[in-house]
Order: structure tokens, then C-alpha cells, then sequence
């Protein structure tokens, strides 16, 4: 089990005294202090840990923010931002003496500007509702992590969310040109704009991914691209994973830029086949879905030099799509594949990075795992990039099982590392993967980031008890 | 006397006596970009040239890992055999600059140089994965790794990019490089005043046919290259059926205009501003919203004695202007304010280096942030002290 740092009696002590400061700043309706509806904001995504905040605040303008800063510095209480609650790491989790500052209602589109292909927003817009205010100009915005229906792009920036397009397009650091920040002092700045390459140090390219805990991000603009005419997939089935993995590698080495690479291992075919009827092949060991974008040709043309390089590794299937129906079918399989292991067991999703030519290893390494904790774990993830999502299946109300996964997903995530790759890809650190950031960086390396938190929030008090190990973060020394 | 250092070991041990002793050092590589930024007063200059090898690359993953003094020639050449290639299109200053010396990936990734490409496959930052560096204490660190995607912790290596080596010694540097396309064709559209320019080419962005370059040289610079007029050009890639479907498709975007297509390439000059190299100028880089471009040097025409050219489809405007005085930085950053960018002064001497703001002037609480991260890295003040701001 993850702890949380003990809460700090005397900032609670004065809650209600800090509760009523704050409806000075916001309409009474927008300051939550009422046990029933706090425990909305118990958790996020990773629901195993749940802790209602002290206190929601839900502005709807940077300048209220600033003053909730200022006033919660004050009381010494931390904050917690919450974009859409969507973290799969407890990047949302309250601790008991923590303000939850909820961006929902800072949702609007502030500026659309084709010439330049930027969009300005409030960072609680959802990511898919910025590509709906675009789209009918022929624009997306491209990072689409698949919470994007829900998600925030608040969210996304903490986090530095991915998605199944980011092999051509890139993550929300590369598609993110400025911020509107409220700092841990409360003064409001803004990094970056519609240019390119914001001067100075890229305080930009550091704030992306911080996980909240250097300020609050109201504002955002970001890059938006044409939608591509058309898209298509080819899918492959494969004898071995191994095969399937260097597959991908080929793929990527003949310089072929699929706009998605996604694999599924035999117990994601399984169940996603049983499930969605996809017509998946089930005397396979591996699955490849490959889609390419453009103009019909264009898209002919593309599919046809991936399947001349996936030859030579004598794929068991091929099944390249040639209108819309058979897209939607090789899809429907891979994108119920969540919802129908859902329904079979509680499950953890992990977000583990390993190199392309790991994948086979990785694979043969995760099942062996899932036998000695006696769990079954199917993988689906975007191939691309090396980035893993094995879920977990376990029984959510069974104390051991619930141990048994976690020691599972750790001991496959040090895996990750140890085979020259990452913790995580794009779902973040969280508190779930707190304590294995030893794992990955030495206490050096840990330091050297902290010491860059103690340059934006002196006092700690953004998003506490994230990203690093809490002895680390207890026994910090002061900024 | 730069003294070349050929291990991380060796850079780590000269950084402990200098933040020992409080002695300043300058970090160079090939120091053929020595002349940007501001002049460093440092008692001792030390060169991680030495630094060259190749720790990894892995043509299937688009993975280099290569360390700081690897040459940018050495990378072309081995990720040309694989048919591969940097995404951002490093500039070589030498021209521009009148330096000599071979430029290095981490002389590119100290002064966060990307060129023409930048506009599609992004910026050197974009295309980091990961890196080492010494702190300004001597300790060796890394942050971020070799895989294409990675969350864990804070973002280092896009901090170090760009900040001009005061925030560390980086000596190893992991890179995603992307694939060569097998056509490349380029576009043009001659006469085009600068705004008609501009226009053109956000039509042209608005194509879904990625367009990996879109520059506007107006009459003196298309001159330059040789060119009779005013030249926009745009870079189309693509396998076969694919470059020529994308150029018919911005052929029909470009209705208004007569596209043709040219058989030279003018991107390697156009990257380096090889159009303002061999004069005494002052020469600016801005950076602003592409729309702006044309409003900003208009205006600056009527005050000033100063000639421009526009890449990054107008987001990115070189600017040549007098060197006497302040380079003119006050009437650029005057003209600049409005609409949001920044500029920062690429070439002029020592002398106006020092006493003009290179870099553009930071509001105050992001100047505070910015010592204070200093502070974090280089506590001491023995990197690079003065590069990026007096």
C-alpha cells in the first residue's frame, strides 16, 4: 500500500476560518466544505486510493486562482489542481489537509486562429472538446490520450499526456507553445504564445509534465493541425511476439511513419475478441494494428510498402482494410479491449517504456511474472514507441489479490528500467510510482529535481506528495 | 588556451576544482557558435570536443545516443546510411559568424539550433529523449532516457536545451532522428510582396500535406541565391504517389498563384542565412506569430536601414540591421511587444554583445525563476557566467 504524509492538524484546525476567507473570493456555491460532496473529490482514475480533500474551490477566472494561492500560502495549506480527476497515477489525489482547486469551470475557448494554426483555452476544456471547436475547419489538436472524452488539457500538461497518434505527432510537450501559470507565490505569468521557441531557459518544456507541482496552468495555446483526408488500417497476426516486435522495428526502419502502431498480445485477443467480435485471428500469438493516413493513394501506396516489409517476418494474417466498415471492424477489437477485460476483472493499467528491441523480452518476462503472483495480465499498447499498458487482472475486494497486483506491476516496471527503458510513458508518477523513482534515477538525480521544485514552490505546497519518495520528500532540506 | 577533455570523468573533475575554487569556466565544443549569446569572462575555457563517441544507435527505434562532441557531419554521415536523418535541421553558424572549428550536436543542443525543418518535425527539444550532464558542482546527472516516450520526473534535458551551458556541462545527449523521404521537391511562387507571402504560405499550412519548410525570400534575398525576384518556397516530401498528389493538392490551395517547382535546393542556405553572412550587420532572429512577421519589418523598414527574410512560414524572421549603437534593440523589441515573440541579437561584437540584451528581456518574476533555477544547477556561477545575461 502507498502512504500518505500525516496531515498537518493545525492547517485543518483552521479550515473553517479558511473555508470563509475563500467565499470572499468565490460565490459561496464554489467553496465545497460539506463531508458529502468533498467525497466527490476522493480520488481519481486509480480509485484504489481514496481521501477526501479538506476543502474544493471551483474559480472561474486566473485572477480568483491567484487569490485562492495567496490566501491557502497563508494557511499554509497545500493545494491539489484537478483538471478532469481522469489520472491513472493518483496525480489527483487529495491528502486530508489539502485544497482541491478544480478547474472545471475554466472551460472556455478564448481565441482560434487558423493562420497561425493556434487555439487559446482554459486549461479545464477537455482535449476532445478542443479538436470540436476546430474540427469544422478541417483542424485537430493531436495529442489524444483515450480519456480525451473526459480528460483535461490541464491535465495533459501536468502530466505530458500521450496517446495512440503521438508516433506521428508528437505528446503535449511538442504541441503545447504557451501557458497562462499562476505561480506558488501567486503572481500570474505567461510563458511562451502563438511563436515558436518561447526565449530563455524552456521553463515551458520543464512546467509541461510536473505534474502540477509547479503552479497552476490556466491558460493554454496550442498547435493545431488539418486533419488528414483519410485513414486506414492494416492489421497482421503473428506466431510469436518476438516476431511481431521486430516487425515493428522494420516498419520504422524502411522510414514508413504509420500514424498508429498498436499491438495485442494472445490474452488481449482473446478477451477483446470474445467480447467485440472483431474477427480477429485466434490461432495467433501476436497482433499488429497499423494505420496510415492521406488521400486514398496516398494511403494505397503506404499500406502497400508495409505489407512488402512485413513479409519477410511470415505474418500468419493480413487483413488490410479497404472501406470504412472493415477500418471500424480491426478497430473495434483493440478499442473495446479495456471495457472487455473490465468486465472480466478489477485491473490495473500500466504504462511501463521499454526499447522496440526489448519487446519480445519484455513479453516473455511479463508472463512469467503473472505466474509466480498466479494473476493473468494481457497487453495492449502502442508498439511505436515502446510504450506498454499490461493490465493487471485481479479482484479489486480481495485483500491478496490486491497486494499481488501491485507487487506485480512494481516488479514489472523495475523490468522496464532494467531493461534500459522507463517507469512511465504518459500517465505520469502520481503517487503510484512514487516510491520506485529510486528504481530509475539515483537520490542524486532525485535531489537535483527536487531542488528545481524548491525554484517554483519554495514552500511545497503544490500538489503534495507526488512524484517523489515520501522519506525523500519528509527529509528534504528547506528551500 | 582551450584544454579539449575527452571523458564525462574528466569534465566532472574540472567543474569540482572550478566550483571549489570559485574560478569561472567557459564550456565550449567545436566553438563555432562561440559567438552567440553574450561574451563569457571566464579565467579558463575548456572544450568537451573530445567527447565523440557513439554510445548507441538503433536505426529500428530512431534512437541515436551520442556524446556532446560528436560532430553534426560525423551524425549526417552515419544516419545517412540508414536512410535517416536530424529532424531539426541544425544551422551551421560558421558562415554566418565568420567562425571556424566543427559544429557539434551539443554545441546544437546548448544553443537550441534548429533550422528550416523545425516548422514540421519540431525544435531540438523536440526531438530529445534524454541526457547527461555535469551541474555546476561536478556532480554527473542524467534525466530522461533513450525510449521515445517518457514521463518519469522533470523534463532536465529541456531545460539544458538552449540554456547555453550555465545550467550544466551536458556531455551525452540521446536524440530521436526521423526517416529520409524518398522525393523532396521544392515549390515556388515569384514576385509575392512579403505580406501576399505570408498569406500564401498559412493557405499552404492549412494543406494536410505536411510541408516540412516554407520560407519567403524577398527580391535582395532570392538575389542572393541567385534567384531574378522574390521567391516563396515551399518543401513538399513523400514517397512518389504521394509527393505528387501532395503537390497537386497545394497547387489547388495556391489557386490564386503560379506554382512552379525548382530544381535547386535552397534550404541548406536558408538555414544557415547564408544571405547575410560576410557583412558587418547586426543580424536578429524573431520569433513571433507568423501573421505579425510582415507588420513587424514594415514597421521597422520606416525607422531603420535594414533588410529581412522570413522562414517558418513567417514565424521566424532574420533581420539585418546597423550594428552602431544598440543594434537597434530597442526599436525591434518596441515593434515586437504588441502581438507577443521574442528576438535575440545572433551576430555583432563583443562590445555590443555585452552591453545590449541578447536574449529577450524577461518579465520580472520569470527573471526571478530563471536566477533562482541558476542557482539550482550552478550555484557557484562557474559555467559559462555573463552567456545568457549580465
Amino acid at each position: 500500500m502507498i502512504e500518505m504524509p500525516k496531515p498537518d492538524a493545525a492547517v485543518i484546525a483552521k479550515s473553517a476560518d479558511l473555508a470563509a476567507r475563500l467565499r470572499r473570493i468565490l460565490p459561496d456555491e464554489q467553496v465545497i466544505d460539506n463531508a458529502e460532496e468533498l467525497r466527490a473529490y476522493e480520488c481519481d482514475a486509480l480509485a484504489s486510493y481514496r481521501q477526501p480533500p479538506m476543502l474544493v474551490v471551483l474559480p472561474d477566472t486566473t485572477e480568483q486562482v491567484s487569490k485562492i494561492v495567496k490566501l491557502c500560502a497563508e494557511y499554509g495549506a497545500p493545494i491539489v489542481p484537478r483538471g478532469s480527476g481522469t489520472s491513472l497515477a493518483g496525480g489527483a489525489l487529495p491528502t486530508a489537509d489539502s485544497v482541491v482547486l478544480g478547474l472545471s469551470r475554466m472551460s472556455d475557448v478564448l481565441e482560434v486562429d487558423f493562420d497561425n494554426r493556434t487555439i487559446r483555452v482554459e486549461t479545464g476544456i477537455t482535449n476532445l472538446a478542443v479538436t470540436g471547436h476546430i474540427q469544422h475547419e478541417g483542424f485537430f489538436y493531436a495529442p489524444d490520450p483515450s480519456s480525451q472524452l473526459a480528460c483535461a488539457i490541464g491535465g495533459n500538461i501536468a502530466m505530458n499526456s500521450g496517446g495512440a497518434h503521438c508516433l506521428k505527432y508528437g505528446v503535449t510537450t511538442n504541441n503545447l507553445l504557451g501557458i497562462k501559470m499562476v505561480m506558488a507565490d501567486g503572481e500570474i505569468v505567461e510563458i511562451g504564445g502563438s511563436h515558436l521557441d518561447a526565449g530563455g531557459y524552456d521553463l515551458l518544456g520543464v512546467i509541461c509534465g510536473s505534474e502540477g507541482q509547479f503552479g497552476i496552468v490556466t491558460e493554454a495555446t496550442l498547435k493545431i493541425l488539418p486533419i488528414a483526408e483519410g485513414a486506414r488500417p492494416i492489421l497482421f497476426g503473428f506466431e510469436t511476439n518476438e516476431v511481431a516486435g521486430e516487425a515493428v522495428a522494420a516498419i520504422i526502419k524502411a522510414g514508413l511513419s504509420p500514424v498508429a502502431l498498436e499491438f495485442m498480445d494472445k490474452p488481449a485477443i482473446i478477451v477483446s475478441e470474445n467480447f467485440a467480435k472483431a474477427g480477429y485471428p485466434m490461432d495467433v500469438e501476436a497482433l499488429l494494428i497499423c494505420e496510415v493516413e492521406g488521400s486514398p493513394e496516398e494511403i494505397e501506396e503506404q499500406l502497400t510498402r508495409i505489407e512488402a516489409v512485413v513479409a519477410d517476418f511470415n505474418p500468419m494474417t493480413v487483413m488490410r482494410s479497404g472501406s470504412d466498415a472493415q477500418s471500424a471492424k480491426i478497430w473495434a477489437g483493440r478499442k473495446a479491449a479495456f471495457g472487455a477485460i473490465g468486465q472480466l476483472a478489477d485491473y490495473i493499467c500500466l504504462d511501463g517504456v521499454v526499447p522496440l528491441s526489448q519487446l519480445g523480452n519484455i513479453l516473455r518476462e511479463t508472463q512469467a511474472l503473472a505466474d509466480k503472483y498466479d494473476l493473468k495480465v494481457a497487453n495492449v499498447f502502442h508498439a511505436g514507441d515502446g510504450n506498454l499498458h499490461p493490465l493487471i487482472m485481479y479482484e479489486a475486494n480481495d485483500p491478496d489479490s490486491s497486494r499481488r497486483a501491485e507487487e506485480l506491476g512494481a516488479d514489472l516496471l523495475r523490468l522496464c528500467v532494467d531493461m534500459d527503458g522507463c517507469l512511465t510513458g504518459e500517465h505520469g508518477v502520481g503517487i503510484e510510482k512514487r516510491e520506485l523513482m529510486l528504481d530509475q534515477y539515483t537520490e542524486r538525480e532525485l535531489r537535483i529535481q527536487m531542488a528545481l521544485k524548491n525554484a517554483f514552490d519554495p514552500d511545497w505546497l503544490m500538489n503534495p506528495a507526488k512524484v517523489f519518495p515520501l522519506e525523500l520528500i519528509e527529509t528534504r532540506p528547506a528551500a | 588556451m582551450t584544454e579539449i577533455l575527452d571523458s564525462e570523468e574528466a569534465v566532472a573533475s574540472v567543474i569540482r576544482e572550478a566550483s571549489a575554487s570559485g574560478t569561472p569556466l567557459e564550456l565550449t565544443a567545436g566553438g563555432t557558435r562561440r559567438g552567440l549569446g553574450r561574451p563569457v569572462q571566464a579565467a579558463r575555457t575548456v572544450s568537451l570536443a573530445g567527447l565523440t563517441g557513439v554510445t548507441l544507435y538503433e536505426p529500428g527505434e530512431q534512437t541515436l545516443v551520442v556524446q556532446a562532441g560528436a560532430t553534426i557531419a560525423s551524425i549526417r554521415e552515419m544516419l545517412d546510411g540508414e536512410n535517416q536523418q536530424l529532424g531539426f535541421e541544425p544551422p551551421d553558424h560558421r558562415a554566418l559568424l565568420g567562425s571556424s572549428g566543427e559544429p557539434t550536436i551539443g554545441g546544437a543542443v546548448a544553443v537550441a539550433a534548429s533550422g528550416p525543418r523545425r516548422l514540421r518535425a519540431g525544435a531540438v527539444r523536440d526531438a530529445l529523449l534524454g541526457i547527461r550532464f555535469v551541474s555546476g558542482t561536478g556532480e554527473v546527472l542524467s534525466s530522461g532516457g533513450r525510449v521515445m516516450k517518457n514521463v518519469t520526473g522533470y523534463d532536465l534535458a529541456k531545460l539544458q536545451c538552449g540554456a547555453y551551458g550555465t545550467l550544466g556541462a551536458v556531455t551525452e545527449i540521446g536524440l530521436r532522428v526521423v526517416p529520409k523521404i524518398e522525393v523532396e521537391k521544392t515549390l515556388a511562387i515569384v514576385g509575392l510582396s512579403d505580406a501576399e507571402a505570408v498569406a500564401a504560405m498559412a493557405a499552404a499550412m492549412k494543406t494536410p500535406t505536411d510541408i516540412t519548410a516554407a520560407a519567403h525570400l524577398p527580391a535582395w534575398a532570392a538575389k542572393e541565391l541567385g534567384f531574378g525576384d522574390a521567391m516563396t518556397l515551399l518543401r513538399v516530401e513523400g514517397f512518389e504517389t504521394q509527393a505528387a498528389y501532395r503537390i497537386a493538392r497545394l497547387k489547388d490551395a495556391l489557386a490564386g498563384h503560379e506554382v512552379g517547382e525548382i530544381d535547386s535546393d535552397p534550404w541548406p542556405a536558408i538555414r544557415d542565412a547564408m544571405m547575410l553572412a560576410g557583412d558587418d550587420r547586426a543580424v536578429w532572429r524573431l520569433s513571433v506569430k507568423p501573421t505579425d512577421a510582415p507588420g513587424i519589418v514594415a514597421a521597422l523598414t520606416d525607422q531603420m536601414q535594414c533588410e529581412a527574410f522570413y522562414d517558418w512560414a513567417g514565424g521566424l524572421v532574420w533581420l539585418a540591421c546597423e550594428a552602431a549603437g544598440d543594434a537597434h534593440h530597442s526599436a525591434i523589441r518596441a515593434a515586437i511587444a504588441p502581438g507577443g515573440g521574442h528576438a535575440t541579437l545572433i551576430r555583432a561584437s563583443d562590445t555590443t554583445r555585452a552591453a545590449v540584451p541578447v536574449f529577450q528581456p524577461e518579465p520580472a518574476p520569470i527573471a526571478a525563476l530563471t536566477r533562482r533555477i541558476k542557482d539550482t544547477f550552478d550555484p557557484k556561477g562557474v559555467l559559462n557566467p555573463g552567456r545568457m545575461r549580465g
